[in-house]
């Protein structure tokens, strides 16, 4: 198990190093730079000040590898469009309010969306399962944006039981969140059903019936415990995105989380932002997918890490 | 594991004949028509087509015409849809803007199979180094945020409809080329496979006459289910004002445009995010169709 997390730790650093290596230099390739004339008036010497204030007139690779220096030593410098605060302090600030959001909406999800697949899978062919699955269906296919702007218009617009948006109280999260747990339900939902179907077609359920078990004992013992592992896979993605501040959402809502600046970092060329940003991805996803591995191990006892099935 | 063969175990075989005259394309169709919901798919599919070759007979007025005295007027029997904030007709532009999501979402598959299908080609055939490059590529690539990725490759080319759809193309290009890879690396094991190597058919032949031919299914499904997922993309993109530039008639423009007349010119929002939703339940309900009809695994 530490070799097998070693190994995928190892893994990581090198996909990462490369990535930051890829996107710096897409980064640079874009034209224009943070201090041109279109994002702020300067006289040309004030400019060639602030380049060489955040080393900008130094040759690429000299930058990168001073950037990536002091990213190592917890430094991700100042961004360029707050220059005010550090990198770090941005992010502090806003991605709470992003992650509140998101783990909320994941709250409401998950036992939404198992018990949507539940019932659908339980009454099989019913109006319910039909029901359950259209929901499902409509869940997974329209956009975010477009169920955020619905929200708005019936509930803040026509009939006013909510703000249009905003930030700070309770009542704000209602809207966002709403509209950002829709999908990962539509998926647990979805699973779910497909699952215990598949898994109630198997021999040990068979058994179960057969020494007497009740309906609800094998739903819940058997069926269920089952039926829920390959769900940690279809839901282990959606966490980083859920998390990390979805900028539709947020700009609709006017909440003040990371979203944006994965937008305005790339338009405002600010170059120690996207790279921060990057790297908070790269690492929330192996975070992620290494919990999910283990969870795995937890869950099902027949898989071992580390070892190929031979 | 899928099987090739449609029939059921325990179904008779009745003749010959009637054996030898079902095709994969045949028994596709057939369970195809079978599907409601996919039936309805294929109708709004088509209907959006009509419409996007129709739009100029069907918009009752241009998409660029601004009229400022006629300005956010709501829905009536001359405007269906109302005006918006510079007086253009909403019903006309979004029949215009059935041309931009179609464009979008045919042009962006378009270039992902480009590019996806010669890399997973040579990484599921050739195998080695080769498929180990390719591979750490695709990683890496997946490893950036699709919105970050899109929008660094936009901001490299500079805005506009083509350029967003080749910088969406080179995001899209992963899945075709990781799926192509995989479908040929799990039919290399196949029975049929090892029955063409043993009638000594060459490397090249099974290649071309048999590992092929069984992978275009999987493919076409991906790339109609890669369809609206492009359309989305560009909506999303263009809604944030990084996309399409006006006057051209983006729904998700038309979208983001409405959220500052929200609270009294409702209709702004309605319309365009309805257009969004249909567009994108059509090719689905059509994508999963195809599916179901190709007896095509997704999980691969």
């Amino acid at each position: 198990m530490a070799r097998y997390l070693l190994g995928r730790f190892a893994g990581i650093l090198i996909v990462f190093f490369i990535v930051s290596v890829v996107v710096f230099l897409l980064m640079h390739a874009i034209p224009g730079g943070p201090y041109n004339e279109d994002k702020v008036p300067l006289s040309p010497e004030a400019k060639a000040n602030y380049m060489r204030k955040y080393g900008l007139d130094r040759p690429l690779v000299e930058q990168y590898v001073l950037y990536m220096g002091n990213a190592l030593r917890g430094d991700f410098g100042v961004p360029f469009q707050s220059p005010t605060e550090t990198v770090t302090g941005l992010i502090a600030r806003t991605w709470p309010v992003s992650a509140s959001l998101g783990f909320a909406a994941l709250l409401v999800a998950i036992p939404l969306g198992l018990l949507l697949g539940i019932i659908a899978a339980t009454r099989q062919n019913t109006w319910l399962d039909y029901a359950a699955s259209a929901t499902s269906t409509l869940g997974l296919t329209v956009p975010n944006f477009v169920v955020a702007v619905w929200l708005v218009l019936l509930f803040a617009v026509q009939l006013k039981w909510l703000p249009t948006g905003g930030w700070g109280e309770w009542y704000h999260y209602i809207m966002p969140v709403v509209a950002l747990a829709l999908a990962p339900m539509a998926l647990t939902a979805r699973y779910t059903r497909t699952s215990i179907l598949e898994v109630s077609r198997s021999d040990f359920i068979r058994t179960a019936r057969a020494k007497g078990l009740s309906g609800r004992q094998i739903m819940t013992r058997h069926t269920l415990r089952n039926a829920l592992i390959p769900l940690i896979t279809v839901l282990g993605p959606q966490i980083p995105n859920l998390i990390t501040g979805t900028i539709f959402i947020e700009s609709i809502f006017r909440v003040p989380g990371l979203g944006k600046f994965f937008v305005t970092s790339i338009l405002g060329r600010d170059y120690p932002m996207i790279m921060a940003l990057l790297l908070l991805v790269a690492v929330v996803w192996s975070v992620v997918y290494l919990i999910t591995d283990i969870l795995y191990t937890i869950v099902d006892p027949r898989v071992r890490l580390g070892k190929s099935k031979s | 594991m899928t099987t090739s063969t449609s029939l059921a175990p325990g179904q008779p075989v009745n003749t010959q004949q009637e054996l030898r005259q079902r095709t994969l394309l045949g028994d596709a169709a057939r369970r195809f028509a079978r599907n409601k919901l996919a039936l309805v798919g294929l109708f709004i599919v088509t209907a959006l087509i009509l419409t996007a070759i129709f739009a100029d007979f069907i918009a009752p007025f241009p998409y660029d015409a601004a009229d400022p005295v006629n300005a956010l007027q709501f829905p009536s029997r001359e405007h269906w849809m109302g005006t918006d904030e510079v007086g253009r007709d909403v019903y006309s532009r979004i029949v215009y803007g059935t041309r931009i999501s179609l464009a979008v979402g045919l042009g962006v598959m378009a270039i992902a199979l480009i590019i996806g299908i010669p890399l997973g080609l040579i990484a599921g055939l050739a195998g080695g180094p080769l498929d180990y490059i390719i591979m750490r590529v695709v990683e890496v690539f997946t490893a950036i945020p699709a919105l970050m990725l899109a929008l660094l490759l936009i901001s490299v080319f500079g805005g506009g409809l083509y350029n967003v759809i080749l910088a969406l193309g080179i995001v899209a290009w992963l899945d075709a080329c990781r799926l192509l890879r995989a479908q040929l690396l799990s039919l290399r094991e196949r029975d049929f496979v090892l029955a063409a190597q043993t009638v000594g058919a060459s490397k090249v032949r099974i290649a071309i006459r048999h590992l092929l031919p069984n992978a275009v299914a999987p493919l076409i499904v991906a790339v109609t289910i890669g369809i609206p997922v492009a359309i989305f993309a560009e909506a999303g993109l263009s809604f944030l004002g990084l996309g399409v530039n006006d006057p051209i008639p983006s729904w998700g423009k038309m979208v983001g445009n409405s959220l500052s007349y929200m609270r009294v010119y409702w209709y702004l929002g309605v319309f365009p995010t309805l257009a969004i939703a249909f567009t994108m339940l059509g090719f689905t309900f059509f994508g999963d169709g195809l599916r179901d009809a190709f007896d095509v695994s997704t999980n691969s």
